[in-house]
């Protein structure tokens, strides 16, 4: 017998993992993001959101390697005299943390809502799917604008401050379920019809072991492979968001807000402040879709006839 | 004949599948004005079957004829638009849920393909031990384990392989556990929906012959769905064949392989490739099978069949009993006008 | 006397990426003009593989490692593609399974056909569709004019497979290749196109290499039969003789596994075991495992296909 490591050494998974250069490399990448934004409190220079580091005399000063630079500041810094490099591994710890979070919200209601109207079908199916298509025919963009604004208004700046991070998450995570619900639904429109399913009824097992114990661990591979996708969305919404100012706070910078503060600042010659965390995103987006273009083609064949 | 109740009847039993879709899908223009049309699935139409308690009987005809419908209607998973289907005497077609529970450990079903049949994430032992915990709340798992082995046995699986998953076994393999499934529970009675259609020719004489081991070991009755008549004789008391939802023929084996009355029947035997044997020109049908959405009027088959005539176009015929005590509905056999 | 086609000793392997495997190991077999010969075998066994090779359908990772395939006497296993392109759908054709596959969805019946024509006949379209038109009343389809406008999807299954057949037809081939054209068939329509596809053998002199694995089918339709078993042919000879009297054990066991063979009631005859896969074919003769003869030189020495009598050639050491 087989230990599970050895299992997975020699599954097609594994197989097709090394034979592919593009998922190895991103898969690499990944984890160094990753790994960075897990250590940031102990490899960032400094900690950028403590306003007893920052001094404004530093503001605007070039990276390292330009005239004026100093080896204090690898990166540079930015309008507001904070290190680039700290604010820069802190903003992508926010940025993954969010992105994480509002997938994970996403994929909890779209799962469940996709479920219930794919198998039970009916009056449930047309409810539950005209919310999704109501949800969906929003630009999520302003849907989330609309509840940040909201939230801002009614709590004041203050409290959204405080409680950015997880109202980001929220905001994204409700935004975008309607995707994960369809694509669940039509996997779950597929399964229910299948003799399984219909030896699991004539045993008498009630709807909800059905559904969740016997129909949901079978579809959950095309839940897997947007979730990876919905990742790099939920970043740049979370970026896009921060750039308009609706998002993280000026004082806790994510990625996204780094750039958006630094657009002011790019012709008139500090790029650093935009160039850096956009190329960070940028790249952190590229693996994710590139990882999830490769997860989807290796799970896509995998047929029963095993 | 048997004077015992039959364990499971079936009497005159409809049921129609609606696919007009939503509102607009209905809609037609036609004649000048707006209509709505429904289109249906007429599955399965007013059959009366029963099934005797040990015996075998076999449900064939080919596709769309509503047999694999019908087994479902039987086993609770569509409910009837009209008729009653009874197990051991006991209405089950009207049943809730929570009330069906006594009978589906009495009533357990086999399907055709053995590689959608098993839940693919499941480990054998997973699959087999599920019906049996459900069923038996107080059970432990080392009772569950012992009775798990032992179905395994009996349907000629290792008990050893309990966790592997399906994808790790052979087609054959795969439906001898969906028998063990089907037999985990103790039932009296078993819905086979094409059991050996998806498997290859010797494969299939293995499973055949354990479906009629199992039937002597376990004293079980069988209700067996296919369109492979030469299975059906060899391992069915009566046979009944189905045309379009409609019943033709009900007959013991015999009966209906050397004596076929129905004018479909014979055109089905005729049409089976025998092997060795060089076959007698086939009964030729005129046109091609309609669909089970547009019926044709009076008998289902007339429009396919060399003794139709204006009756057989205007009346749906009745099942009568023959002197053989088989049942046939055709009324060109009823008045002596199809010849031997 | 020359063949048709002759098939010499054909291997086709598979690159895999723990090694080659041999999925068809040494076949052998002619077909003449106006010949029907079965090829006959269980699901795994390469009756597809070798009907594809021959015209070279095979796509990677399978290759032909070894023999030759003469068409009309020349050699074309190695032709090239544009010279396969000659040959494939024009002298030699070939009918699947699903005909809802092989049939564009979103095309006439008779764009379909036109197209064929044209590709392969420098002609009009207008006569093109007259070829199609032919074609359609040679298969017997009812209203064949009505036919070409309509799609696939409004035809049934039976419909879909002689017009399957119709469009083999259009060029006039020597061979048409049909893998399995009747398993999705209901059993009243399988016999009408098995009767059409013997017809149509005889009054156009067509060979025809009819793939299945239903023995029933086989023993009505051809005059010889190859049966295979993991990747060779175990038994060759005329249809009548192998069904009557097989000589290899597993023939004998596979017509004993069809119901209709046994009286009712009676076990069947079964075959322990299952045909192995091809990364775990035995030592000797593959069949060794399940056959009730064997002895100690079937484990050893594989055999080759010899006259056993009758005109049937058989492998087996024990016959």
């Amino acid at each position: 017998m087989k230990t599970k490591l050895q299992k997975f050494k020699d599954s097609y998974f594994f197989y097709s993992f090394k034979r592919d250069k593009v998922a190895m490399l991103s898969f690499i990448v990944l984890t160094i993001f990753m790994l960075m934004a897990l250590t940031a409190p102990w490899i960032a220079p400094m900690n950028p959101y403590d306003s007893a580091n920052i001094d404004i005399m530093n503001s605007e000063i070039p990276p390292v390697w330009m005239d004026e630079g100093t080896s204090e500041f690898i990166l540079g810094t930015d309008n507001q005299g904070r290190d680039m490099l700290s604010t820069m591994l802190y903003g992508l710890r926010t940025s993954i943390i969010i992105g994480l979070g509002a997938v994970a919200l996403q994929g909890i209601i779209g799962v469940v809502v996709g479920l219930l109207a794919g198998y039970l079908g009916g009056k449930t199916d047309a409810i539950l799917m005209r919310l999704a298509d109501i949800q969906f025919s929003f630009p999520y963009l302003m849907v989330a604008i609309f509840m940040s604004a909201i939230f801002q208004v009614v709590f004041g700046l203050g409290s959204f401050e405080r409680l950015a991070v997880p109202l980001l998450t929220l905001i994204i995570g409700f935004s975008n379920w309607p995707m994960f619900a369809r694509t669940i639904r039509a996997s779950v429109i597929g399964e229910k019809n299948k003799e399984y399913v219909e030896a699991a009824r004539v045993i008498g097992l009630p709807r909800w072991t059905i559904m969740f114990r016997h129909i949901l661990p079978n579809s959950l591979t095309s839940v897997m492979v947007i979730s990876t996708i919905q990742v790099a969305n939920a970043v740049m919404s979370e970026a896009a968001l921060s750039f308009l100012g609706l998002g993280m706070p000026v004082t806790k910078p994510s990625l996204g807000s780094l750039i958006r503060a630094g657009q002011e600042f790019f012709f008139s010659g500090s790029w650093w402040i935009t160039i850096f965390p956009g190329i960070w995103l940028v790249i952190f987006v590229l693996v994710i879709n590139l990882l999830g273009d490769w997860l989807r083609d290796v799970l896509n064949p995998k047929l029963y006839k095993g | 004949m048997n004077t015992e109740q039959p364990l499971v009847t079936m009497d005159n039993v409809v049921k129609h599948f609606d696919i007009s879709g939503g509102l607009l899908d209905q809609l037609s223009f036609s004649g000048g004005k707006f209509e709505l049309e429904k289109t249906t699935v007429k599955a399965v139409n007013n059959v009366s079957l029963f099934v005797n308690k040990g015996e075998t009987l076999s449900v064939v005809g080919e596709s769309g004829c509503g047999k694999s419908t019908l087994a479902r209607v039987i086993m609770g998973l569509y409910p009837p638009n009209s008729g009653e289907v009874r197990y051991g005497g006991e209405r089950i077609d009207n049943l809730t849920h929570g009330q069906w529970m006594p009978f589906r450990k009495k009533m357990q079903m086999i399907f055709q393909d053995p590689y959608a049949s098993l839940n693919p994430r499941k480990t054998v032992r997973q699959t087999l031990e599920e019906p049996l915990r459900f069923h038996n709340p107080g059970m432990t798992g080392a009772e569950a384990g012992d009775k798990i082995a032992d179905v395994m046995e009996k349907v000629g699986v290792d008990p050893a392989w309990i966790t592997r998953y399906p994808h790790e076994f052979s087609g054959g393999q795969r439906q001898r556990i969906s028998i063990a499934r089907g037999l985990i529970l103790d039932p009296q009675f078993i819905v086979a929906d094409e059991p050996v259609s998806a498997l290859d020719v010797s494969i299939q004489a293995q499973i055949l012959n354990l479906l009629m081991e199992l039937r002597e070991e376990m004293d079980l009755t069988y209700l067996f769905i296919t369109h492979d008549l030469s299975v059906v004789h060899h391992i069915s008391s009566r046979v009944a064949v189905l045309y379009l939802g409609t019943l033709c023929e009900l007959a013991s084996a015999h009966d209906l392989f050397y004596e076929p009355r129905h004018p479909y029947t014979r055109a089905l035997l005729s049409a089976i490739p025998r092997v060795g044997e060089k076959k007698a020109k086939h009964i030729k049908l005129k046109g091609e099978v309609p669909t089970p959405v547009n019926l044709p009027t009076g008998c289902v088959f007339h429009g396919r069949c060399v003794y139709a005539d204006e009756r057989c176009s205007r009346e749906v015929p009745e099942l009568r009993e023959l002197d053989n005590g088989g049942f046939v509905a055709c009324h060109g056999v009823e008045e002596g006008r199809v010849m031997e | 006397m020359s063949h048709l086609l002759e098939v010499n000793d054909l291997e086709v392997k598979f690159a895999l990426r723990f090694g080659d495997i041999t999925a068809i190991d040494g076949a052998g077999f002619t077909l003449d003009k106006g010949e029907r010969l079965g090829l006959v075998g269980e699901s795994g066994a390469g009756k597809s593989v070798t009907g594809f090779s021959i015209i070279n359908l095979i796509s990677k990772p399978g290759y032909i490692s070894r023999g030759s395939i003469f068409f009309e006497g020349k050699e074309i296993s190695t032709y090239s593609d544009a010279q396969m392109r000659k040959i494939r759908g024009n002298r030699i054709s070939m009918i699947f399974q699903d005909p809802m596959m092989t049939l564009n969805p979103v095309f006439t019946i008779g764009y379909q056909m036109v197209e064929t024509v044209l590709a392969h006949r420098k002609v009009s379209k207008a006569q093109a569709r007259a070829i199609a038109l032919e074609k359609l009343k040679k298969v017997q389809i009812p209203s064949p004019e009505e036919r070409l406008d309509q799609y696939p999807h409004e035809l049934s299954g039976g419909m879909r497979q002689r017009i399957i057949i119709a469009i083999s037809l259009l060029v006039d081939p020597a061979i048409i290749i049909a893998d399995e054209p009747t398993t999705a068939l209901d059993v009243t329509i399988q016999a009408e196109i098995m009767d059409l596809l013997q017809e149509l053998c005889e009054t156009e002199k067509m060979g025809l290499i009819l793939i299945t694995h239903d023995l029933g089918v086989v023993s009505q339709v051809t005059e010889k039969i190859a049966v295979m078993y993991a990747g060779k042919i175990i038994e060759y000879g005329p249809t009548d003789q192998v069904v009557k009297s097989p000589v290899h054990p597993y023939t004998t066991g596979l017509i004993g596994s069809i119901p209709g063979s046994i009286p009712p009631g009676e076990d069947l005859k079964q075959i322990p075991g299952m045909m192995p896969t091809l990364t775990n074919i035995p030592e000797g003769c593959a069949f060794n495992p399940r056959c009730e003869l064997r002895q100690d030189i079937c484990t050893q020495k594989t055999p080759v296909l010899e006259d056993k009598g009758n005109g049937i050639m058989a492998a087996c050491h024990m016959k």
